[in-house]
């Protein structure tokens, strides 16, 4: 049986598939056990200012310690390559890790990854050393650009974020998937466990998410199943699936009958 | 002397360091990252840094995100 091998991340080795972000949950507490139903290693944050006037605020550290997920900062809200390697450079010393998601918007009504800006990021942050993981387009040419960039992983989106569309164009995901030699993780889109199975039985190395989880009626349940989906489909793209045939070709001999 | 901290004037003492901020203000030195005048101080030179009237500081920390 064919034995699957570790999700290998900018040296990093993790064993789950599945990224799982920190927002819109009902507290860091509900999102940590979330976190945990969802067997996920690693976890997206954000970076904002401090609230001063509530010292006793909860802190999302004292729930998801970064002893027990690796955080993945994002640069969710940036618009511009310079506010994303700001944020990310803040983000470097704030956590000590060099491990980020870059992520460039080109508006607020569909938060679709400006391209242009992304690679200009992406450059610049890989010239300073950080190990990037890039929210992007599904289209394979810019997905290419960014890899030849040195970013560490592609991560394309399956449909707008939070929309939970699912994966809107599997072809192009798939294409990707073909000519990319670092992982390749959907960002993006999933809304149920059938859209993480479906990413994984193209060929996706992962699956980030965020809107499915936190906003089911129980995100621990539904951190679940999302667990088993990505496990599911990453066996059944490993196993490979069957020729598909127009007509029907019976499980039981034709020999015999009486 | 007034500085503006996360975009919102504030009065400091003079001779006031970055560290003494933070705490004066009860916040928790581990986790957060500053930016003096678009510039990041690292947490080793906090205790040393002295503001300056008109600093603009930026103080973050990691909250939740997607």
């Amino acid at each position: 049986m064919t034995i699957d091998t570790a999700l290998e991340i900018a040296g990093r080795s993790f064993s789950s598939r599945l990224i799982v972000g920190t927002g819109k949950y009902a507290s860091y507490k509900q999102n940590a056990e979330a976190a945990r139903a969802a067997g996920a290693e690693m976890v997206t944050v954000a970076l904002r200012r401090v609230n001063w006037s509530d010292p006793n605020e909860e802190r999302l550290q004292d729930a998801l310690a970064p002893s027990e997920f690796t955080y993945l900062p994002n640069t969710a809200g940036c618009f511009t390559a310079d506010d994303a390697v700001r944020t990310l450079r803040l983000a470097r010393e704030a956590g000590g890790w060099t491990l980020v998601k870059l992520e460039v918007l080109a508006d607020q009504k569909t938060l679709y990854p400006d391209m242009e800006e992304t690679l200009r990021a992406a450059k610049a942050l890989i010239g300073d050393g950080f190990d990037v993981m890039v929210y992007c387009s599904d289209d394979p040419v810019y997905a290419q650009k960014l890899e030849e960039a040195g970013c560490c992983a592609i991560m394309p989106l399956g449909s707008l974020i939070g929309s939970g569309l699912g994966i809107q164009n599997p072809l192009n995901i798939r294409l990707i998937v073909e000519q990319a030699r670092v992982p390749v993780i959907v960002d993006a889109g999933v809304g149920t466990a059938s859209d993480a199975a479906i990413a994984m039985e193209l060929g996706c190395d992962g699956v980030l998410m965020n809107t499915a989880i936190a906003e089911a009626k129980d995100p621990i349940l539904m951190a679940s199943a999302m667990k088993h989906a990505v496990i599911a489909g990453r066996e059944s793209y490993l196993a490979g699936r069957m020729g598909r045939r127009l007509y029907a070709d019976p499980s039981s001999p034709l020999a015999g009958l009486i | 002397m007034q500085i503006f901290l996360n975009g919102e004037a504030r009065e400091v003492e003079a001779n006031s360091t970055l560290l003494t901020l933070v705490l004066s203000l009860g916040g928790d030195p581990r986790g957060i990252a500053i930016e003096r005048n678009l510039e990041i101080v690292p947490k080793s030179e906090h205790e040393s840094t002295i503001l300056q009237p008109n600093d603009h500081l930026e103080i973050v920390q990691f909250v939740g995100g997607g």
